[in-house]
């Protein structure tokens, strides 16, 4: 009744086209920006910035890229730590060596070097994919953990191997208190989804999905394969190597390879299978659930064993969390191999008819 | 020389035991199509629990012998396998038939999740030794054809002949029983096999009972050498680029592509680590399975089946 788009008729090309056709999304939308930009900071305390929304939103940034590589191209990838490393490591090296670099260009070209080396690692993808693909990945990821350990000109010389960064401004607004950590990662996030939406939607995305549902199909309509599997290799890397960029920057401050190790990668690729391949929503869905699973567990487990009068031991804990996350997704993967996304969409479909469904 | 073939010899020790566990992912990817990422924690598993076995079995049972106390750690520890095995079937792949190799994928990290948290709470996360008797002292061989002689471990000679057997008996049991000739008629086409009458889930059963199996024998031959610890179930990531150079679907493969990995990763190590830093064994198997992947997508092996892209 209240969800359904009769009466909202469309007189132009540009009207018919926008990314939220129903008049109910758009202020949806519109509401959930205004809450997330002005409601979250007055209400929410530092630990709750601290501990789930900064990673969050880092790493819905992320699972986005993940997501245009894996959701939308349908090349697996196990190397998305990898690529946040680069990121990461190449933004820490444009702020330390040029001095007065602003920081956001420091960020973004963190994401540009990510880029370059996801279309090297990316050249396997035109020979071979599916599984061998993902091993092929993996190679990007043991490969960058050694480079950033071993070779101590990317972390300045530091002797503990560790790199920290300070003193973090833009044109005099200081990023230091976790609600400004909070809103910067947020309009970082609330650029980047929109041009993920919008890429999605346009030619170039178009090409993507094509070659993701039958690449020869695809190849005999005239779309590249070299260019299509490489374009998305380059923008998810540039989406994942920013959002490690701000993972260093502004999540850790100080960070050390361990960082963005191989499970962050299995991490990345578990956000958007359980979230929703091929959604941006999905990405969203998918890293809230990583991020507050772990959290929630560590919270109730405890408390839940107090009920049947048995007391979990720290130690205890820590594997039940394992087994749990375990069996959960495993649920996940059982009940709804499409991920949260497509209960999203069935709940909207649902709603339409809502509540007169004949 | 001397220290070349001693180099040598380390790492195809080494690549055996990469071997075992190649094994275990090829033998499920023929037989089911999954890419099986739980295998580390198969090892992992089947390790902690030989080894606490062993250990419980004499103080419970009053058992003095060592040997009778190993075999029957072992037997249990194989039976516990085949419960896992089973479990797996039921609860998570006969659920996901069909299903995109992603998916799949995810799903056995699931499972390598459950396995690792199962097996540390039942079984505890100290490290553990597993003594089931290998002769420790090494030898040296070939004194008279080089200066200075061969330094060998006995210990890394019977592990090389436990594995070399069970290859022989897998080989034989694929080749020759009827149960094998299923498994192998499932691996070639499920669609077929199931038209002519082979029950899948009970075949997805023995061959996860069977990788189990292999699991046990890498963890038991692993453990006696370096102790079992919480690192054992990122040995699944070693043995990947083994199965990419061997190819995914061949059993040889795995085996000559887990001594080519082995014996790389030493040589390079020994000969290359210096010159830019060391460490460099884990990355080295990696480019080396992607330089052979540009080259020979099906790697040495595999059967041409990926699909040109």
């Amino acid at each position: 009744m209240l969800y359904r788009e009769n009466g909202q008729f469309k007189t132009s090309y540009a009207a018919d086209q926008q990314i939220f056709p129903i008049a109910q999304d758009r202020w949806a939308i519109l509401g959930l920006l205004v809450v997330a930009f002005i409601g979250v900071p007055l209400l929410v305390d530092e630990y709750l910035f601290r501990a789930i929304l900064i990673p969050f939103l880092i790493l819905s940034l992320a699972a986005l890229g993940v997501n245009i590589l894996v959701g939308f191209c349908g090349q697996i990838t196990l190397g998305a730590g990898a690529f946040m490393a680069v990121g990461a490591y190449a933004a820490y090296n444009f702020h330390i060596r040029i001095a007065g670099l602003p920081l956001l260009f420091s960020l973004l070209m963190g994401g540009v070097t990510a880029a370059v080396v996801g279309i090297f690692f990316g050249i396997p993808s035109l020979r071979v994919r599916g599984l061998y693909l993902a091993v092929a990945t993996l190679a990007a990821q043991f490969f960058t953990d050694w480079v950033f350990l071993r070779v101590p000109w990317f972390t300045d010389n530091a002797s503990s191997g560790s790199v920290s960064v300070s003193n973090l401004q833009i044109m005099g607004w200081q990023i230091d208190t976790p609600v400004n950590k909070y809103l910067f990662c947020l309009a970082f996030l609330t650029v980047f989804a929109l041009l993920a939406k919008n890429m999605t939607r346009c030619a170039v995305g178009r090409q993507w999905m094509a070659i993701r549902d039958m690449d020869v199909a695809a190849e005999v309509i005239g779309i590249r394969p070299l260019f299509a599997k490489l374009s998305a290799f380059a923008v998810s890397s540039f989406f994942v190597g920013t959002a490690g960029a701000l993972w260093g920057f502004i999540h850790l401050a100080s960070w050390e390879p361990a960082a963005f190790s191989v499970d962050r990668s299995f991490q990345l690729l578990f956000m958007v299978i359980i979230g929703g391949l091929g959604t941006i929503m999905g990405s969203f869905f998918g890293a809230a659930f990583i991020v507050i699973l772990p959290i929630a567990l560590n919270q109730f487990l405890p408390a839940f064993g107090g009920l049947f009068g048995i007391r979990i031991s720290t130690a205890g804990v820590s594997h039940a969390e394992l087994i749990v996350f375990g069996g959960l997704i495993i649920f996940f993967l059982i009940k709804e191999p499409h991920g949260i996304a497509r209960l999203w969409s069935t709940g909207k479909e649902k709603l339409r008819l809502w509540p007169f469904p004949h | 020389m001397g220290f070349f073939l001693e180099t040598l010899i380390g790492g195809l020790m080494t690549g055996m035991l990469y071997s075992l566990v190649a094994l275990g992912f090829v033998l499920i990817f023929k037989a089911s199509g999954v890419f099986n990422f739980a295998q580390g924690a198969m090892v992992l598993f089947a390790a902690l629990a030989m080894a606490r076995f062993s250990a419980w079995i004499p103080e419970s049972l009053g058992i003095d012998s060592a040997w009778l106390a190993n075999a029957i750690a072992f037997f249990l520890a194989g039976a516990l396998m085949f419960a896992v095995a089973w479990l797996i079937e039921r609860l998570v792949l006969r659920h996901l038939v069909n299903q995109e190799g992603a998916t799949l994928l995810m799903a056995t990290l699931g499972i390598a999740y459950v396995l690792e948290g199962v097996g540390t709470s039942v079984f505890g996360t100290d490290v553990y030794k597993i003594d089931v008797g290998m002769p420790k002292e090494p030898v040296m061989i070939l004194e008279g054809t080089f200066e200075g002689g061969l330094l060998i471990n006995k210990e890394d000679f019977v592990a090389a002949l436990i594995a070399a057997l069970l290859v022989g008996l897998l080989a034989l049991y694929f080749q020759k029983t009827a149960t094998g000739r299923a498994l192998r008629a499932v691996a070639d086409d499920h669609q077929a096999a199931q038209s002519i009458g082979i029950p899948l889930n009970r075949i997805w059963v023995i061959v996860w009972c069977v990788a189990g199996l292999v699991a046990l024998v890498a963890g038991v031959i692993w453990g006696s050498k370096l102790g079992v610890q919480f690192s054992l179930a990122t040995v699944a990531l070693r043995g990947l680029p083994v199965v990419i150079l061997g190819g995914l679907t061949s059993i040889p493969g795995a085996i000559i592509g887990g001594l080519i990995i082995g014996v790389g990763e030493k040589v390079s190590e020994v000969y290359l680590g210096p010159m830019i830093g060391g460490g460099i064994e884990i990355w080295f198997a990696y480019q080396l399975a992607l330089l052979f992947l540009l080259f020979r997508p099906q790697g040495l092996f595999g059967e041409k089946i990926i699909d040109r892209v």
